[in-house]
């Protein structure tokens, strides 16, 4: 492994993060999946919306954009259509991704478009203190749920899948050598990638349901996860209530940027055929 | 009895929406103006804030649920800042072509980009051409007293339009005061509940609200809609008067004057800047400086007779404005000023400035120094056609 450190703006750090939070375990894992693939930097892009989550992007040292609340899918998939080439990836937050962007990043998986989207889910907004999101399990509290949200949470990876993206996977800032390796192959899937991040948020989270602080909420993810060839063999008793982690998901299917770019060139080809049989001249050379 | 606590800007507000018994509140929670969503869940969760909450998905939505809601003829509530006001733009607009009149605080902050959180009235100001009222207060009672009034001038009969009661991010929402929080009977005494007869979806009457319409008819209901924005002028100061009488605070209706009978120079101004402009005004006027406040209140309806009036007899004036307006050089308010006194066929020699963007505090020595610059500007006989940039020395390492 290379110097990780040289993947970050080390004069923007310390991060504005709180002790404990799961946001810079999730970062560093992207940093050091890239890191592994030896992608040239100059060739990533990281976009990211507003919230805890997406103060990342304002430490790492690539071309990098802090786009408005929920909308960092929307920017990117400006990006991966002008320059395909680029390797564009969006780190989001479950507020952020879920809520008032949740149209964005069903469409975003619909069209399989070569983007991979790193959700951090803290089940909770932080940066504004708390409130509960679509992904704040029912009965849970948060500061606009103080006798529990009576509404039901999305299952981000079922939502992702059915949706249409084609590489789903699930870690958490516990088990972070497989977070690594989810994020790795993610980022070799030409489509649509999710990866969810189950991370800690014990300022808020932790705090409003008296999980306990940094230490007792890894312990709470760890034991409410299962690893998905675990399960496999696992009585459904054992199974529930828990979460699948572990690659939930994976199927090639054409990509939006590649299948555009196909249709032009397909196009292109029956109009210059067109010209040339009808005028009897080549297509115009202006 | 009313009582009195020490209350942040936002807290003043969700007391204020509280006491008003709006009966549907939907609100998506953004800084600075979390904390007024807070503040309003708890209430809602004690018991002593009866409706209907909802914590949607985004602005967007808080404002088209409310439009639904409204149209049922209930009494509606919400805030937001920035950027969801921005994402808000479409049902924004609607809700006042729609004449709905909802109650909505706007706790100011800064548009990006660059990216930030800090306090600016540019959100509002920028969309005070879409038909909502605007009032800009200066502190946290009249945040309080001004949101309940608010609900009393959208809801009178000749008005019928949206209001936004504006406040600064930071320096009002999230410092403390001493606010006077006025009892439940006090103000159900003031505020009698709203019952909508101009627009309604009922059953029993049906309506079909918003068919496609030709620009004659659209024209039509402009021109209404301007009328009710001028008959907004008189339902302010109404309802400042009575609020004054019942409870013994008046804020001064669509402008506020501060030592302007004798002043030679007049600061103009809204928001909380107009506490360190009367503070700076009082040293000036210990040194024989005959300088007063203008304050403008109500933004729209633009108060211009009553600008015209305060500014008669003066030598001239300067403006601070906390926005800018990219295309004419100088800030909002100013060219407000500026096109108020021109249909008077009144010409003064006047200053421009703008600071205190994206949170920058204006201090009392950078608002003296605009006092200063203003009466320069003014015993000169010139007129601003570009702002001067209010900014602090650069701190030397």
């Amino acid at each position: 492994m290379g110097d990780t450190l040289s993947y970050f703006r080390q004069d923007m750090l310390p991060h504005i993060w709180c002790p404990g939070c799961g946001h810079g375990t999730a970062t560093g894992a992207l940093v050091r999946a890239i890191d592994r693939l030896h992608l040239d930097k100059n060739k990533v892009c990281i976009v990211s919306g507003i919230g805890c989550s997406s103060r990342a992007v304002g430490y790492l040292d690539f071309d990098t954009l802090h786009t408005a609340h929920g909308r960092a899918l929307a920017f990117a998939t400006g990006i991966k259509l002008a320059r395909p080439e680029l390797k564009v990836i969006v780190m989001t937050g479950d507020g952020d991704c879920t809520a008032i962007g949740g149209n964005h990043f069903i469409h975003a998986a619909r069209r399989n478009i070569g983007i991979t989207t790193i959700v951090m889910n803290n089940n909770i907004y932080g940066m504004t203190s708390g409130q509960y999101s679509p992904m704040t399990p029912k009965g849970f509290f948060g500061t606009t749920a103080p006798y529990g949200n009576v509404e039901r949470n999305f299952d981000l990876c079922e939502l992702a899948k059915s949706a249409g993206a084609t590489y789903v996977a699930r870690a958490t800032s516990y088990h972070v050598p497989l977070l690594i390796d989810l994020i790795e192959k993610a980022l070799l899937n030409p489509g649509f990638s999710v990866v969810e991040a189950l991370v800690q948020c014990p300022t808020y989270m932790g705090r409003k349901n008296k999980i306990g602080g940094p230490v007792e909420m890894l312990n709470w993810i760890k034991e409410g996860t299962v690893n998905v060839k675990a399960a496999a063999a696992l009585p459904p008793e054992k199974l529930k209530d828990k979460i699948l982690i572990g690659e939930l998901y994976n199927k090639q299917e054409g990509e939006y940027t590649a299948d555009y770019d196909a249709l032009i060139a397909r196009v292109q080809r029956k109009y210059d055929k067109f010209q040339g049989g009808l005028y009897g001249c080549a297509s115009n050379s202006d | 009895m009313s009582r009195v606590d020490v209350l942040n800007g936002n807290l003043a507000a969700a007391h204020a929406a509280r006491l008003s018994r709006p009966e549907v509140i939907a609100a998506y929670p953004i800084t600075p103006q979390t904390p007024v969503v807070e503040y309003l869940t708890q209430f809602h969760a004690d018991g002593s804030l009866p409706c209907q909450m909802s914590e949607v998905e985004s602005e967007h939505s808080a404002m088209s649920i409310l439009t639904g809601a409204s149209l049922t003829g209930v009494r509606c509530y919400t805030a937001t800042s920035s950027q969801g006001l921005a994402l808000m733009y479409e049902p924004y607009f609607r809700a006042s072509t729609l004449r709905l009149p909802i109650v909505m605080n706007i706790v100011n902050r800064e548009m990006i980009s660059p990216q930030t959180v800090w306090g600016g009235p540019q959100d509002s100001m920028t969309l005070r051409d879409a038909g909502w009222l605007q009032i800009y207060v200066e502190d946290n009672q009249e945040i309080l007293d001004t949101t309940i009034q608010a609900f009393k001038v959208a809801e009178s009969a000749e008005v019928l339009l949206p209001i936004n009661v504006c406040y600064d991010g930071f320096y009002l929402s999230h410092m403390t005061e001493r606010v006077e929080i006025p009892s439940q009977e006090e103000v159900d005494a003031f505020l009698p509940p709203y019952r909508s007869r101009h627009i309604i979806l009922d059953p029993e009457t049906p309506m079909a609200v918003d068919p496609l319409t030709n620009g004659r008819l659209l024209m039509e209901y402009r021109r209404k809609h301007m009328a009710a924005q001028q008959a907004a002028l008189v339902a302010i100061e109404k309802a400042d008067a009575e609020y004054a009488r019942r409870f013994g605070r008046s804020w001064g209706g669509v402008i506020d004057e501060y030592r302007t009978e004798d002043a030679e120079y007049l600061m103009v101004s809204l928001g909380s800047v107009c506490g360190a402009l009367r503070e700076c005004i009082d040293d000036a006027r210990a040194r024989g400086v005959r300088v007063g406040l203008l304050k403008i209140r109500s933004l729209r309806p633009f108060p211009r007779a009553r600008v015209i009036e305060a500014l008669a007899g003066k030598k001239g004036f300067g403006v601070i404005d906390r926005n800018v307006s990219f295309g004419t050089n100088t800030g909002i308010l100013f060219q407000e000023i500026r096109a108020a006194l021109y249909s008077a066929g009144s010409r003064y020699p006047a200053a421009s400035f703008i600071g205190g963007l994206g949170g920058e505090d204006l201090t009392l020595e950078i608002v003296a120094g605009a006092i200063k610059s203003t009466i320069e500007t003014v015993d000169a006989g010139k007129i601003d056609n570009e702002a001067s940039w209010l900014v602090r020395p650069e701190r030397k390492a």
